[in-house]
């Protein structure tokens, strides 16, 4: 696709949805959001992106193989669930520090797992929408 | 004690993460090896805690029973994963040898330990939905596996594999959906109580025919294994042994559970259909296999007619049907993964898989030939190997309520296979390789080959291990069976009531 109007649009567009996308991620958990969908749309800036300018340049603008970015994803959300061995807690069972209070409603932000693991659901989506998306280009 | 039930999903999910990152170097493969190897030993702990404390239960996330997701296993369960693990290790060896350098990196190692994650899953989780997630974790990694090399006819196999799968996940899931519908609850301990309580229980007997179709394609049992045959002689040997070995067991399993558990309401109908579905599975999987001449095609088959005991088992549902049908479950994993590994190492040697290009086996591979017959005739039903007390505790409980055509069928059905495997081994053992040349050991690589028979030799000990002390295995399927009839245990571990 070869069109002025179209990659000087996406040029925007894809910092714009990327931004998004990452909104729509710490965004999550507690408000409508989350890893998934900022995954989705994250994988969205990326299409459009090589859509604009070619899957090469695409893959050389996200660095690593979208399928690494997939299993590193898996990985970390797997890490995020298993932290709570520690504590004695099963699989998954979300571990929370509120600084600066006890709750959601007092406290200035909060460090917890549960943002951890939705990063990994996030790079899991991302990667492997771009992995599938990637080929079909490639293809034809 | 809820990370006893994790460990053996998590450790292949962690495994296949580390696996994929180093797909590229030798050590992605020992990596995996290593983290089947870690499987087992974690699933033998899952089976020791099973044995010692009886049912057990886990709330993930913390969220109780019927909220969030329960894994729970009974002695089934736990029997299911410990099998499943061993058929992972066996195929992990395998694969050292047979796997080239450019498949593993195109990451096989990862995509076999995901699915063996799926399949773990599957054994262990008390939540339907739950359950359905890991169908499609199996689905994809399966499918996956399938095409990895390339080819027309891989993907040609991939389709149709995949297309009929889809079909059956769809059954299930709107089955899954209307059953949230009528009771509000997936919790498949809690769904006993509220399916009993239900006023329609007309629609819960069409609910349940959905599951049963859904499954039964899983399972590949008569109207619905179209697929089966159609793709299982296509991939690599270590993949299609692992697929023969666990992919349509899930089937099965998921219909124990289901319809020992849930379904139990009107067994007049659901299971007398299933008792003839299981016939005709038994007969037409053992007449299609008569009319094939490559050797796994020929497997394929006999996984079908074999599906149709173990169904059997579910269907006649007395305790000694049961307990054979557990019995058959174990045994038949052990057998038919097996069976597959010889076919792999019967091509290296040889150079096909087409029986009628093949031959002169016996002669130059006699411990092959010896490995071949073990399983072989284990999966006929020959006493004393594991496949002789599967179909006669099958049999016995089919005489025991006087349906005498099934028993019929069920014996009539081992002396077919019987006629299947005297032909592998007639054509691919016995008779001279029609190219003259003689199959020698020394045509593949030594260190392929050792690879390959190490879990051949393995896997054929422990079938003759259950042949001759079956006891202690009988015990152990006889209390699966009494827990699957009576899942008091079950429902009260996992809705935590304690007596």
């Amino acid at each position: 696709m070869n069109s002025i109007i179209f990659t000087a649009a996406a040029r925007l567009l894809v910092s714009l949805l990327f931004v998004f996308s990452l909104f729509m991620l710490l965004r999550g958990h507690h408000l409508p959001g989350g890893g998934f969908i900022g995954g989705l749309i994250g994988a969205v800036a990326f299409i459009v992106y090589s859509l604009a300018c070619g899957p090469a340049e695409a893959r050389k603008a996200l660095r690593i193989t979208p399928e690494t970015i997939a299993m590193l994803g898996l990985g970390l959300a797997l890490l995020a669930g298993m932290f709570s061995f520690f504590l004695g807690d099963p699989l998954f069972t979300g571990q929370w520090y509120w600084v600066g209070g006890d709750s959601y409603e007092t406290s200035a932000f909060s460090l917890n797992t549960v943002l951890v693991f939705d990063i990994g659901v996030y790079l899991v989506v991302l990667g492997g929408i771009l992995s599938l998306t990637y080929a079909f280009e490639e293809e034809t | 004690m809820s990370w006893v039930l994790v460990m053996p999903i998590a450790v292949p999910f962690a495994t296949a993460v580390v696996a994929y990152l180093a797909r590229n170097y030798p050590a992605g493969r020992w990596i995996s090896l290593a983290g089947s190897a870690l499987s087992l030993v974690a699933s033998a702990v899952l089976m020791v805690a099973v044995l010692n404390e009886g049912v057990i239960a886990a709330q993930m996330s913390n969220w109780d029973a019927p909220f969030g997701i329960t894994l729970v296993a009974d002695y089934l369960g736990a029997v299911m994963v410990v099998i499943t693990a061993i058929t992972g290790l066996a195929t992990a060896i395998y694969a050292l040898g047979e796997i080239p350098e450019h498949v593993e990196s195109l990451g096989f190692h990862a995509l076999f330990q995901v699915l063996i994650a799926g399949v773990t899953g599957a054994f262990l989780t008390g939540d339907l939905f739950n359950l359905y997630v890991w169908f499609e974790v199996m689905l994809i990694a399966s499918f996956s596996l399938l095409v990895l090399g390339g080819g027309k006819e891989r993907l040609d196999a991939g389709i149709k594999y995949v297309a009929l799968n889809l079909v059956s996940t769809l059954i299930f899931l709107s089955g899954i959906g209307l059953l949230y519908g009528m009771t509000g609850t997936l919790n498949m301990a809690d769904l006993r109580d509220s399916v009993a309580a239900v006023e329609n229980q007309g629609l819960v007997t069409v609910i349940a025919m959905m599951f049963m179709v859904g499954f039964g394609v899983k399972a590949a049992v008569f109207p619905l294994f179209f697929w089966l045959p159609a793709s299982y002689h296509t991939p690599y040997f270590a993949i299609s042994a692992v697929f023969a070995g666990l992919l349509t067991k899930v089937g099965v399993y998921a219909l124990m559970r289901m319809f020992t558990l849930v379904f139990v309401g009107d067994v007049g109908f659901t299971h007398e259909i299933l008792i003839w579905v299981s016939a005709l599975t038994m007969f037409t999987g053992v007449i299609g296999a008569a009319a094939q001449t490559d050797f796994r095609k020929i497997l394929s088959f006999h996984i079908i007619s074999q599906i149709g005991y173990m169904t059997l088992g579910l269907a006649l549902f007395t305790p000694l049907a049961l307990m054979g049908g557990v019995f058959y479950l174990v045994h038949h994993i052990i057998v038919k993964a097996n069976l597959f590994f010889v076919a792999g190492l019967a091509q290296q040697y040889a150079g096909s898989t087409d029986l009628n290009r093949i031959g002169g086996l016996y002669k130059s591979a006699p411990l092959l030939a010896a490995l071949f017959i073990i399983p072989a005739f284990s999966l006929a039903g020959f006493p004393p190997l594991s496949g002789f007390w599967a179909k006669y505790l099958i049999v016995k409980a089919a005489l025991e309520i006087d349906a005498w055509f099934i028993a019929f069928v069920a014996l009539l059905v081992g002396l077919l296979t019987i006629f299947s495997m005297t032909k592998i081994w007639g054509m691919a053992f016995w008779k001279p390789h029609p190219d003259g040349i003689d199959p020698t050991p020394d045509r593949a690589p030594a260190g392929v080959t050792r690879a390959m028979i190490i879990p051949i030799a393995g896997l054929a000990t422990m079938t003759i291990v259950i042949g001759f002390f079956p006891e202690p295995f009988v015990q152990f399927a006889q209390t699966a069976a009494e827990q699957l009839l009576d899942p008091t245990d079950y429902v009260e571990t996992v809705l935590g009531v304690q007596p």
